[in-house]
C-alpha cells in the first residue's frame, strides 16, 4: 500500500524555463511530508512531478529520476497513466466532476481499471472511501446528487474519497485547504493524520502552522530571484525545521520574516 | 442593478443628442424585427388557407400533398445529421485535444473555409463529382445488402439519390458543428480535465469524463444549429436530389422523396394560381417545422445543463 519515494537530483523544465533545479529527497512510508515557501519557489511543480502530471503541460518536462519503492517512475517504458493510478492527487480548488453524482465521483477512478465490478462491491468501495474522507455521515442518504451540490469542504472531502477509492500507495495533495475556511480546514488535517496510517502523504501549504500541525518531515523550498530556478534549501524533521533550522533562510521564513 | 446608480447620475445631465439618437435608432430596429417576423408569419398563414382547406386540382389534399416533402426534408436532415455530428464531434476533438498545435489551427481554418463555399458551388459538386463517385457503392450496397431495407434494389442509375444529397448536406452543415464544438470543448475546465488524468484516465477516457459532459449542451446547441441549417437548404438539394415525391427510406434508389425548400425551389417560377398557395403552405409546415427544433432543442438545453457544467 504505502510505499516509499526517492527523487534524485530533479530539475524540472516548462518548455526553456528551468522552474526547479536539483531537487534531491526521501520519503519515507506512512508519512506526511509538507512542502513549504514563498510563491512561485516549485512547491506545485515539485509536487506534480512525482505522479507525472507535469508532464500534461504543453512543453513541459524532467530531468533526473523519482524511485517508487527503488522502481525509476521515469523508466523507459513506464506508462504515465500506470503511474497516476498509483498516486492520487487532491487539487488546490476542490474539482468533481460536475456532471456525476456523489457515487459516480468516488467510483470514478477505480470504474476506469475494473468496469465489471458487481453493484454490491460499487457499494462497500463507496461507503469505505467515503468514510475513509469523514463525509460519510454527511452524504450517505443524498449519494446521487450532482457533487458540485456539496459545500467546498465536502467537495474536497469527496475528492479525497475519490482519490483513495482506487487504494492509492501515495497521496498528493496541493493547497488542499487554501480554497476552504477554518471548520473545514480542521477537518482535512484530522483526515490528513488518519490517512497518514494508511498512505504516503505529501502536502503542498503555504500554511506554516498547518505544516507544523499535520507533517512529519518538512521540506524547504526557496527561489534566489524571479526568472531563477527553484531549490530545495532544506528537509528535516517537521520539530527542527520550525524550532533550529540549519539554514538562515529557512529560519527567516518559518519566523515569518520574509515570503 | 449596477448601472441604476451611474443612470440616476446621468439623469441629471441634459439628454445628449448622441444617445437620443442612438436610442430612436435602436427602438425603431427593434420594432422593425418583430413587425417583419410577424409580418411573414402572416403572409405564411393567409396564402397558405386557400391550399389547406380548398379543394386541389390534382391532389387529395394538401396534407396528402406536404407530407411526402415533409418527410424528405426530415429524412435527409436526419441523414445528414446523423453523418456531420458524429464527424463534427471527432474533428473538434482532434483539433482541441490531439493535433499538434500548427496542425490545429491549419486545420481550424480549413473547416472554417468550408463554411465560406456558396451552397450553388456544393450543388456542383454534388451533381458533378459525388454523384456518379457514389453510383458504384450505390449499386454495390443494392447488390449485397439489398436485404435491407435502406438499401433495397434497384439502385439508381445517377447516383443522384437522397443519401447523395444528405452527405452534401453534411458536408455543409459540418463548419458550423465543428467550430462550436471546437470553441465549447476548449473551454473544458483545465480542473475537471486534470482531475480525470490524475485519476489515471487516458486522453480518451478524459475526454469521455471531463471534456464531453462538459461539452453536452453545446454540442447539442450546435447540432440543431446544424439541423435548422439543413432543414432549409434550398439550392443544393435542389440540384442534387433527383426526386420522384416516393416516400421510403431506400436511400439508394432513384424513388426519391424531395424537400420542402427544394421542391419550393424548383416549382415557384411557374406556379400560378392555387399551386401558389400550396408551396407557400409547405413552407409554412417547414417554418413550423424549424420553430418546433428550436423550442425542443431549448428545452433539451435547459434539462442537460448542470450547474458548474458549463
Ligand atoms: N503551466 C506553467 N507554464 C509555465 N510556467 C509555469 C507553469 N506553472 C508554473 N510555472 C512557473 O514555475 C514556477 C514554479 O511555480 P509553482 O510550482 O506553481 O510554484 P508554487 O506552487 O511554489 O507557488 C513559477 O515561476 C511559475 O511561474
Ligand atoms: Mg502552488
Amino acid at each position: 500500500m504505502s510505499k516509499r519515494i526517492e527523487i534524485n537530483d530533479l530539475d524540472v523544465y516548462y518548455g526553456s524555463f528551468k522552474a526547479v533545479e536539483g531537487v534531491s529527497l526521501e520519503i519515507e512510508p506512512r508519512s506526511v511530508t509538507a512542502f513549504i515557501g514563498p510563491s512561485g519557489c516549485g512547491k506545485s511543480t515539485v509536487l506534480r512531478t512525482i505522479n507525472r502530471m507535469h508532464e500534461v503541460i504543453a512543453g513541459a518536462y524532467v530531468d533526473g529520476e523519482i524511485l517508487l519503492d527503488g522502481a525509476n517512475l521515469y523508466g523507459s517504458g513506464v506508462d504515465p497513466v500506470n503511474v497516476r493510478r498509483q498516486i492520487g492527487m487532491v487539487f488546490q480548488r476542490p474539482n468533481p466532476f460536475p456532471t456525476m453524482t456523489i457515487r459516480e465521483n468516488v467510483l470514478a477512478g477505480v470504474l476506469l481499471n475494473n468496469r465489471r465490478m458487481s453493484k454490491s462491491d460499487q457499494d462497500d468501495l463507496v461507503e469505505r472511501s467515503l468514510r475513509g474522507a469523514n463525509l460519510w455521515n454527511e452524504v450517505k442518504d443524498r449519494l446521487g446528487i450532482p457533487g458540485s451540490g456539496l459545500s467546498g469542504g465536502q467537495q474536497q472531502r469527496l475528492c479525497i474519497a475519490r482519490a483513495i477509492a482506487v487504494s492509492p500507495d501515495v497521496l498528493l495533495m496541493d493547497e488542499p485547504c487554501s480554497a476552504l475556511d477554518p471548520i473545514s480546514t480542521l477537518a482535512i488535517e484530522d483526515l490528513i493524520e488518519e490517512l497518514k496510517q494508511e498512505y504516503t502523504i505529501v502536502i503542498v501549504t503555504h500554511n506554516m502552522q498547518q505544516a507544523s500541525r499535520v507533517s512529519d518531515k518538512t521540506a524547504f523550498f526557496n527561489i534566489a530571484g524571479t526568472g531563477k530556478p527553484g531549490k530545495l534549501i532544506e528537509y528535516d524533521e517537521t520539530t527542527r525545521i520550525f524550532s533550529n533550522p540549519s539554514v538562515q533562510s529557512t529560519e527567516d521564513y518559518v519566523s515569518g520574516r520574509f515570503g | 442593478m449596477t448601472t441604476a446608480a451611474p443612470a440616476a447620475t446621468r439623469a441629471s445631465a441634459p439628454n445628449r443628442p448622441a444617445d437620443v439618437i442612438f436610442k430612436a435608432v435602436s427602438t425603431t430596429a427593434g420594432v422593425l424585427i418583430l413587425i417583419a417576423l410577424a409580418g411573414v408569419a402572416i403572409f405564411l398563414v393567409a396564402q397558405a388557407v386557400p391550399a389547406i382547406i380548398g379543394p386541389l386540382p390534382e391532389d387529395d389534399s394538401f396534407w396528402a400533398w406536404v407530407w411526402p416533402l415533409t418527410f424528405g426534408t426530415l429524412w435527409s436532415a436526419f441523414l445528414a445529421m446523423v453523418m456531420a455530428v458524429p464527424m463534427a464531434i471527432a474533428i473538434a476533438l482532434f483539433i482541441t485535444h490531439f493535433a499538434p498545435r500548427r496542425l490545429a489551427s491549419i486545420l481550424g481554418y480549413a473547416i472554417d473555409l468550408l463554411a465560406a463555399i456558396p451552397s450553388v458551388i456544393y450543388g456542383l459538386w454534388g451533381i458533378a463529382v459525388l454523384a456518379p463517385f457514389m453510383q458504384p457503392a450505390y449499386t454495390w450496397l443494392a447488390d449485397n445488402l439489398g436485404w435491407i431495407p435502406l438499401f433495397s434494389p434497384p439502385a439508381s442509375g445517377t447516383g443522384r439519390t437522397i443519401l447523395t444529397a444528405a452527405i452534401v448536406l453534411a458536408v455543409m452543415v459540418l463548419p458550423i458543428i465543428t467550430a462550436l464544438c471546437r470553441e465549447i470543448f476548449l473551454q473544458t475546465p483545465r480542473l475537471n480535465e486534470e482531475a480525470s488524468l490524475a485519476l489515471g484516465a487516458t486522453r480518451w477516457e478524459m475526454i469521455r469524463m471531463a471534456v464531453l459532459p462538459h461539452g453536452r449542451s453545446g454540442i447539442i446547441a450546435s447540432s440543431i444549429l446544424g439541423l435548422g441549417r439543413a432543414l432549409g437548404e434550398t439550392m443544393a438539394v435542389a440540384m442534387v436530389l433527383a426526386s420522384a415525391g416516393a416516400v421510403t427510406f431506400v436511400v439508394v434508389g432513384s424513388q426519391n422523396p424531395s424537400t420542402i425548400a427544394a421542391n419550393i425551389a424548383l416549382r415557384f417560377p411557374e406556379a400560378h394560381g392555387i399551386t401558389v398557395n400550396m408551396l407557400i403552405g409547405s413552407g409554412l409546415v417547414l417554418f413550423a417545422i424549424t420553430l418546433l427544433v428550436n423550442a425542443l432543442s431549448r428545452w433539451i438545453i435547459a434539462k442537460t445543463t448542470v450547474d458548474g457544467g458549463r
